[in-house]
């Protein structure tokens, strides 16, 4: 027993003495989690801003003008060309230098006229002689979030138009944002990110540090002494995990000091389930390493597992919203449990009993994926 | 084999086999290394030197056959052999971005030596092997003799019964090869069996022991000085002009094993079944008999006596 711990330790300080030589990846451990923060905590962002439309104006009226004026007040859209013709503002479009046109009719003053923000009181609503959209927008529609937001602005009020005060109306809901009311795209991102690092660099660096031992030769040596497989493995993720946790604080300290994204469960709860997390990804990286030949392969089998994570673990697009098909595959993920932990741990403080379903998934997880790398992993060459 | 003599054995093999698919790597071989000497194995590239000694260390599995190894049982005792048995890698397998001394440190933890013991033993093998000015470059960054040097003394750090070297010196000068050798003596003087795979033949001539391997087939085992003795072959030297015919008509007669030729002179390998090969040789080729001798046989003879055959 004292002889194993031995043995581990002594792989555990060969390996961080060949980290601290090994530049590159000691500052990929910390530029990753730095780069990415701000990468996605600045450039992420879900509401859609300064979309830029051109203008094709039949109209040509002072009412028109303060038409364009309030539309630019929303901040949507920017307006960056003006058009006589539909032909040219499509051609814009088409080249993409624009990603809507709003064409506005000359009879616009008709139409603003028999609005019922005009105020002369409601027409009937299924008479389109007396009541018509007072303009068209024509959306490039490929990407949907642009077009979402310009769809955002068919019932914009008018108010402001008539030189009223801002409508007042009693809204169908009430909406009360909880845990994110300010609506930044950060809060969700960050805790996000710390999922996403983790499994890049946990299951890279330990398919690619085991992969070279065998790639370099050292593992025909190490397998004629007295040191057995878990040795060998537990000695080689030990401090990949301590690199883990330096991520999270990383990206946990700027999130809370750049980004202002607050910690509102307690620090146990948060660390004890990225430590089971960070174990699942490095069970994982353990089990590549004994599928690839190579440190490419092994690289190429990160990705394979990295794409998904990304794309369906909850983390760009919500979960809900993704085809059954999809879900299965999501919840296959551990990306996917660590993201409803680590977001209800963050945002919302959650109880221990409303993350047991994916502490076991984890934990299980974690045994499963050690049992097969420990199966495959031989201490011979057949 | 009863059990006294067997003790004796540092490597027992029966019936030894092992196939990669339709490849025999090694076929039934037996093999009988005394402990304490240096044996050898000879044999071109791909012969299956490193095959058998995989199988010796317990890293593969025999297809059919029995092997001991220090009385123990493999592949069954395999992790109990560790502890005894040092090999050395074809290739160099220590860490090249550790340093000499932090190498050796490693290995010394790996098998449990640690505090005092490890600082003397790890002072003990810098010294041996001249290595203690280079205690703190990288391995990487060292000549292939010193690296070779810090190889040696990694596997026989713990103080190993056997000592595996697997073609230890293809990377070595003539020099450092020789010093090399004399450390091996060493070792084998302070009671370590030594089995070396090899294809030089200099260096297969300083073993105790030899076998000659060929495509997985053992051709001869003795020592060197008794396989050049019992050679089936006589050699002759012949001192003439015109050597490059000569050598194309000497090779299509069916009593000739080889002729090579070395500077201004040719030599020729001549079967046993004749009974005065220099006038066979004569009649055959009409050179005066003063230009042809008879010389000692050298190892590289024996080689090309024992796997000729396959060859042609």
């Amino acid at each position: 027993m004292i002889a194993s711990i031995y043995r581990i330790q002594a792989i555990f300080f060969k390996e961080l003495i060949q980290l601290r030589r090994d530049r590159m990846t000691f500052s990929m451990i910390v530029m990753i989690p730095l780069v990415q923060l701000m990468l996605f905590g600045y450039a992420i962002n879900t509401n859609v801003r300064h979309v830029p439309v051109a203008v094709v104006d039949y109209s040509q009226t002072a009412m028109s003008r303060v038409l364009l004026q309030t539309i630019e007040a929303t901040q949507v859209v920017e307006i960056i060309q003006q058009h006589t013709d539909l032909k040219s503002a499509q051609n814009a479009l088409e080249q993409a230098e624009i990603r809507a046109i709003l064409i506005i009719p000359n009879d616009l003053s008709q139409r603003l006229a028999r609005h019922p923000s005009a105020g002369f009181g409601l027409p009937a609503a299924s008479d389109e002689e007396t009541s018509r959209p007072i303009a068209q927008w024509i959306v490039d529609g490929s990407d949907t979030m642009i077009s979402g937001a310009i769809k955002g602005l068919k019932n914009m009020p008018l108010s402001e138009l008539f030189g009223k005060a801002a409508n007042r109306n009693v809204p169908t809901f009430e909406v009360a944002l909880f845990y994110n009311p300010e609506q930044r795209t950060a809060v969700n991102v960050v805790p996000g990110l710390l999922g996403i690092i983790l499994t890049m660099t946990m299951i890279m660096f330990t398919s690619a540090a085991i992969v070279r031992e065998r790639e370099q030769g050292n593992m025909e040596m190490l397998i004629t002494t007295p040191i057995r497989p878990i040795e060998l493995m537990l000695g080689k993720i030990i401090p990949y995990i301590f690199i883990g946790l330096l991520q999270v604080c990383i990206i946990l300290g700027l999130g809370y000091f750049v980004f202002n994204v607050p910690i509102n469960g307690g620090l146990i709860p948060l660390f004890g389930i990225t430590l089971l997390f960070i174990s699942a990804s490095l069970a994982l990286g353990l089990v590549i390493s004994t599928v690839a030949n190579n440190q490419l392969q092994s690289m190429q089998l990160t990705i394979f597992i990295l794409l998904p994570s990304i794309l369906l673990s909850g983390f760009m697009f919500p979960y809900e919203g993704m085809p059954m098909p999809a879900q299965y595959i999501a919840e296959l993920l551990p990306a996917t449990h660590y993201m409803r932990l680590i977001r209800g741990v963050i945002l919302r403080d959650i109880g221990f009993t409303d993350m047991m379903p994916d502490i076991y998934w984890l934990g299980a997880f974690t045994l499963i994926c050690l049992a097969i790398a420990s199966f495959r992993f031989k201490k011979n060459l057949d | 084999m009863n059990k006294a003599s067997s003790s004796e054995l540092a490597i027992n093999a029966k019936q030894l086999s092992r196939s990669f698919g339709e490849l025999n790597a090694i076929d039934q071989l037996n093999l009988h290394v005394e402990k304490n000497t240096i044996y050898g194995f000879l044999g071109p590239n791909g012969c299956g030197k490193t095959t058998a000694i995989r199988m010796f260390t317990g890293l593969l599995k025999p297809s059919s056959g029995e092997v001991e190894v220090l009385g123990l049982q493999l592949p069954k005792d395999a992790e109990k052999l560790r502890h005894r048995m040092g090999y050395m890698t074809q290739k160099f397998s220590l860490y090249n971005n550790l340093t000499v001394k932090e190498n050796l440190q490693f290995v010394a933890k790996i098998y449990g030596i640690a505090g005092k013991a490890q600082t003397s033993r790890i002072a003990e093998l810098l010294s041996v092997y001249g290595l203690t000015q280079k205690q703190s470059q990288m391995a990487g960054s060292m000549s292939g003799g010193q690296r070779q040097r810090l190889a040696l003394a990694a596997a026989t750090l713990h103080k190993p019964e056997i000592l595996f070297l697997d073609e230890p010196t293809s990377a070595v000068d003539p020099e450092n090869r020789r010093d090399f050798w004399e450390k091996l003596f060493d070792l084998c003087d302070q009671g370590t069996s030594i089995l070396v795979s090899t294809h030089y033949m200099d260096e297969a001539e300083r073993c105790h022991k030899l076998a000659i391997l060929e495509d997985g087939i053992k051709r001869a085992d003795d020592a060197p000085a008794k396989l050049m003795a019992n050679m089936a072959a006589s050699v002759i030297e012949i001192k003439a002009t015109g050597l490059r015919t000569l050598k194309t008509q000497l090779m299509q007669l069916p009593e000739i094993i080889s002729a090579a030729q070395l500077g201004s002179s040719l030599r020729v390998l001549v079967k046993d079944t004749l009974d005065s090969p220099l006038q066979y040789i004569q009649q055959q080729t009409n050179i005066p008999v003063e230009q042809l001798n008879i010389v000692r046989p050298s190892l590289e003879d024996v080689f090309i006596t024992c796997t000729g055959d396959s060859r042609q």
